[in-house]
C-alpha cells in the first residue's frame, strides 16, 4: 500500500520506496524503512499532504508519497 | 584578520541563524559566493580570552547532498582547503527535539577531518517536551565537545564560546560509519587520484565532482573515467550510506536521547493548523492576513516615505543655495541626490514588508501558506511561495523579488521573479490616476459602483492576470535544471523573535541601498544628463530668448511663468527632449504625441516620474499643491494635435497608455534588483525585452481597437 492512500489519521509502517532518487531524499529528512508515518492532514485543496515522522511534521507532494510503500 | 574561521552548519529551522546573530551581533557583513546567488553571511565574534573569530553561516541543509542550490554551497565550502571560507572548525547546530535527524548531517562532516563541536540548541523547547538528552555520553562517544545551547533564550553562549576558543587543530571526532566498504575499489582510484587519504572525501568527490570548481577539466575527466571504471552508483550509493549511518546513529544515541512525554507534544500546533490550515478558514485568514500586508505597505510606509522624499526636497534646495553655482552642483544635487532619494525612499516599504514576512516564516505560518497554496500555483509553473512576493508586487516589485529568494527550486524561483514585476505597484497608482480622472466620467454605475473606482479595479486585475499567464508561458520555456522537490518540514508554531525581525528589516534594508543604489545612481545620472543638456545652440539660443524678455518685462506674474517656460522649451531640446521626438513614429500607432514620448524616456528610471515629467512638458509650476492635479489634468486635457486639432487624450490614447504602463518594465530599481538576484544580465534584460514588447503590443491593439 502507498502512503498516498491512507486518509487523515492513519499511521502505517514505511517498507521500501518505488523511486530510489526520491527515497535518498526521504531518508534524510527521517522517513526510515521501519518509522511509523501518520498521515495527520490533507492540504484544503486536497494536495499536498502533512505526515507526523520520526518526530516531526513533514509535508510532501501526493506523487512524492506515492513512492513510500508502506504497511 | 580573525584567529580563527568557524563555519555554522545545520538543518534547516534549527536557528541557526538566531544564533549566528546571537553570536556576532550586529557586526556582519554579507558578500557572495563567486558565481552563486547565495549570499555568504559572516560575521566577527570576540572569544574570552581576546581572540577573534571569523564566523560564516552556511544555508540550512539536511544532507550533505544537496536538494538545491543554496545546499550545494555547505560541500563546496567544506570541501576546498583552498576556499577563502574554508574554516578552521565546524560547528554543527542540531535540534535536540529531533536529534537522530540532525546527527545524520553531522556524521557526514565529521567524516571529512574536519574539527567540530557540536551545539545542541532548542534545550528548553527538548526539556518541556520530555526529552532528555545525556551529554556527556554523547560527547564521550563522538569524541568532541557538545555543548547545550537555547538560542531563543541566549542560554549557552558564554559556554560556546568558550568550547570555540578550545578546538584544537586536529579533528578529534571518533571513525562513524565505514565508508570505504561502499565502494572501495571506486574510492582508492580517487585517493590516489586527487592525493587525499580521506575515504569520505574521495566518496562525496565521486559524487558531487560536477559542482566543484576547483579541478582541471583533465582531473574531472579522470575522476569520471574512475566513475565509470568502477560503474559507481550515485543514488543507490547515496541510499546505502544514509541507512549506514543512521545504523550507526541509532547505537550513538541508545541511552542518550529518553523520551518521556511524547504524547502532547504537538497540541497546541495541531489545534491551529486544524483552523489555519481549514479548506473554509485556512483561506479566510490567509486572505485576510494578505489584505493586512497590502494595506501596512501602503499606510504605514506613507509617513516615512513622505519624510524622505521632503529631506530630499530640502537638501537640494538647501545644496542650490549653499554651493557655488555650476555643473558640477548640478550634476550632484540633480543627479547624484536625486537618484539616491529615488532609493532611499523604499526603505520603509521594503523594510515593513521584510518584518511582516519574517514574522511570517519565524512563527511557522509561512510554510503553512506554501501547503495550502502549492497546487493551484503550481499549475502556472509557480510554487506556493511565490503568493508572497507576487502579492508583495502590488506594493512594490523591489522587496518583492528580494523575497522570493526563499523559494528552492531555481525554475519556480526564476518565474516567480520574471512576473512579480508585471503585478501593478503603488508607482503606477499616480498615473492610474491621472489617466484615470482624465477619461472616465466620474459617475455611479447601478446605484454604488465608482466608474473610476471600477477601471482602477481592472487595471489591477489585468496585470495580476497578465503575471498569471505570462507564468504559465514561462514554465513550458524554461528547463528545469534540478528536480523539483517538495519535501518540506512544517516547523512547530512559535513566537517570533523580536531581534530576528529587527536584523532581517536592516540587513534587506543595507542590501538593497548597497547593491542596487549603485545601478541606479548611474542610470539617474545619465537620464539628468540626457534631460539637462541638448545639442549646444539651441540652449543658448532659448536662454538668450528668454533674457531679452525678461529684460523687457516687468510684471511679477509673468515672469513667474517665464521661467516655467523656459524649463519646458529647454525640456523639449534636450536630448531627452529630441530622443522622444525622434520616437515619435513609433509610439503615434499607440496615439501618443512626442511629448508623451519624453515622459516615456523619463519614466524608464521609475515610473513614477510620469506625473512630474507631464508637468513640467505642460507647464504646470507643482502639482503637489492645493488644485495642483487638477490643473495638470485641465492642461492635458486641453492638449490638441496640432495637425488635426482633435484633442491628444481621447479615452483610446489613454487607456493605451495606462495598459503601457501597467506592462513596460519602468523601474531601474527592479532591473537593479534582478541583476542582484540572478546574479546575471541575461534575467534582467529578458525581462525588460519582454515586458515592453508585451507593453507596446497590448498599447497598440488597445488605441487601434478603441479608437
Amino acid at each position: 500500500m502507498k502512503l498516498s492512500q491512507l486518509n487523515p489519521g492513519q499511521k502505517g509502517i514505511i517498507v521500501s520506496f518505488t523511486d530510489v532518487e526520491m527515497s535518498v531524499k526521504l531518508m534524510e529528512m527521517g522517513c526510515l524503512p521501519g518509522e511509523i508515518v501518520e498521515v495527520e492532514r490533507y492540504a484544503p485543496l486536497g494536495d499536498p499532504i502533512a505526515i507526523r515522522v520520526a518526530g516531526y511534521q513533514l509535508c510532501l507532494r501526493k506523487s512524492e508519497a506515492a513512492v513510500i510503500i508502506i504497511q | 584578520m580573525a584567529d580563527l574561521k568557524v563555519a555554522l552548519v545545520g538543518n534547516p529551522n534549527t536557528g541557526k541563524s538566531t544564533l549566528f546573530n546571537l553570536l556576532t551581533g550586529l557586526n556582519q557583513k554579507i558578500g557572495n559566493f563567486p558565481g552563486i546567488t547565495v549570499d555568504k553571511k559572516i560575521g566577527y565574534c570576540r572569544l574570552s580570552q581576546g581572540q577573534t573569530t571569523e564566523i560564516i553561516d552556511l544555508p540550512g541543509t539536511y544532507s550533505l547532498y544537496p536538494k538545491s542550490k543554496d545546499e550545494s554551497i555547505v560541500f563546496q565550502v567544506l570541501a576546498d582547503k583552498n576556499n577563502a571560507s574554508y574554516p578552521d572548525v565546524v560547528v554543527l547546530v542540531a535540534d535536540s527535539t529531533n536529534l537522530r535527524r540532525n546527527l545524520l548531517l553531522y556524521s557526514q562532516v565529521a567524516d571529512l577531518g574536519i574539527p567540530m563541536l557540536l551545539v545542541l540548541n532548542m534545550a528548553d523547547m527538548a526539556k518541556k517536551e520530555g526529552i532528555s538528552i545525556d551529554k556527556d555520553k554523547l560527547a564521550q562517544r563522538l569524541g568532541i565537545q557538545v555543548v547545550t545551547v537555547s538560542a531563543r533564550k541566549g542560554d549557552g553562549l558564554t559556554e560556546l564560546k568558550q568550547a570555540i576558543a578550545q578546538m584544537t587543530p586536529i579533528a578529534t571526532q571518533n571513525k562513524g560509519v565505514a565508508v570505504a566498504e561502499l565502494a572501495p575499489t571506486a574510492i582508492e582510484a580517487i585517493k590516489k587520484e586527487i592525493d587525499t587519504d580521506n575515504d569520505y572525501y574521495a566518496l562525496q568527490v565521486l559524487h558531487q565532482h560536477e559542482h566543484l570548481t576547483f579541478f582541471s577539466g583533465k582531473q574531472q575527466e579522470a575522476i569520471e573515467a574512475i566513475e565509470k571504471a568502477h560503474g559507481f552508483d550515485t543514488v543507490k550509493l547515496q541510499g546505502q550510506e544514509t541507512v549506514a549511518r543512521y545504523k550507526h546513529l541509532s547505537t550513538i544515541l541508545s541511552d542518550v536521547v529518553v523520551d518521556t512525554g511524547a504524547a502532547r507534544k504537538f497540541t497546541l500546533t495541531d489545534k491551529l493548523d486544524s483552523i489555519l490550515t481549514h479548506r473554509i478558514w485556512g483561506f479566510i485568514i490567509f486572505f485576510f492576513i494578505l489584505f493586512f500586508i497590502f494595506n501596512a505597505i501602503f499606510s504605514w510606509s506613507s509617513y516615512p516615505m513622505d519624510l524622505i522624499e521632503e529631506a530630499f526636497v530640502w537638501l537640494t534646495a538647501f545644496g542650490h543655495e549653499h554651493l557655488p553655482a555650476g555643473v558640477l552642483t548640478d550634476l550632484l544635487l540633480d543627479g547624484v541626490v536625486a537618484g539616491l532619494g529615488g532609493i532611499v525612499i523604499f526603505i520603509p516599504q521594503i523594510a515593513i514588508l521584510f518584518a511582516l514576512i519574517s514574522i511570517l516564516e519565524d512563527t511557522g505560518y509561512m510554510a503553512r501558506v506554501t501547503f495550502m497554496m502549492d497546487k493551484v500555483m503550481r499549475k502556472f509553473g509557480l510554487s506556493g511561495k511565490s503568493v508572497v512576493p507576487m502579492i508583495g508586487g502590488i506594493a512594490c516589485a523591489v522587496p518583492s523579488i528580494m523575497s522570493a529568494r526563499n523559494i528552492e527550486s531555481w525554475k519556480d524561483r526564476i518565474i516567480t521573479i520574471m512576473v512579480t514585476p508585471l503585478v501593478s505597484c503603488s508607482a503606477r497608482l499616480p498615473v492610474y490616476t491621472l489617466l484615470i480622472s482624465l477619461v472616465v466620467p466620474d459617475q455611479k454605475v447601478l446605484g454604488f459602483f465608482n466608474l473610476q473606482g471600477l477601471t482602477l479595479m481592472a487595471m489591477y486585475l489585468i496585470s495580476i492576470t497578465a503575471a498569471i499567464l505570462v507564468a504559465l508561458v514561462f514554465k513550458f520555456i524554461l528547463k528545469a535544471k534540478e528536480k523539483s522537490y517538495f519535501i518540506m518540514e512544517l516547523p512547530v508554531y512559535r513566537m517570533p523573535r523580536w531581534k530576528n525581525v529587527l536584523f532581517t528589516m536592516y540587513e534587506k534594508s543595507k542590501t538593497f541601498v548597497m547593491e542596487a543604489g549603485k545601478v541606479i545612481i548611474a542610470i539617474s545620472i545619465v537620464l539628468w544628463v540626457m534631460s539637462s543638456y541638448g545639442p549646444g545652440q539651441r540652449f543658448a539660443a532659448i536662454e538668450k530668448k528668454y533674457e531679452t524678455i525678461e529684460a523687457t518685462s516687468t510684471d511679477s506674474v509673468q515672469l513667474a511663468s517665464l521661467e516655467r517656460d523656459r524649463a519646458a522649451e529647454k525640456l523639449e531640446n534636450s536630448y531627452a527632449g529630441i530622443v522622444g521626438q525622434t520616437i515619435e513614429p513609433l509610439i503615434k500607432p499607440l496615439g501618443y504625441d512626442w511629448k508623451i514620448g519624453i515622459a516615456l524616456i523619463t519614466s524608464f528610471a521609475a515610473r513614477e516620474a510620469f506625473v512630474g515629467t507631464m508637468a513640467t512638458i505642460y507647464s504646470v509650476d507643482s502639482v503637489d499643491g492645493e488644485g495642483g492635479e487638477l490643473r495638470l489634468r485641465d492642461k492635458i486635457g486641453a492638449a490638441k494635435d496640432p495637425e488635426t486639432g482633435l484633442p491628444i487624450f481621447t479615452f483610446a490614447a489613454a487607456f493605451s497608455l495606462m495598459l503601457f504602463y501597467a506592462f513596460a518594465m519602468q523601474c531601474m530599481s527592479t532591473v537593479a534588483i534582478v541583476y542582484r538576484e540572478t546574479k546575471s544580465w541575461k534575467w534582467p534584460i529578458i525581462q525588460l525585452v519582454y515586458m515592453t514588447v508585451m507593453a507596446y503590443v497590448a498599447a497598440l491593439i488597445a488605441y487601434q481597437l478603441l479608437k
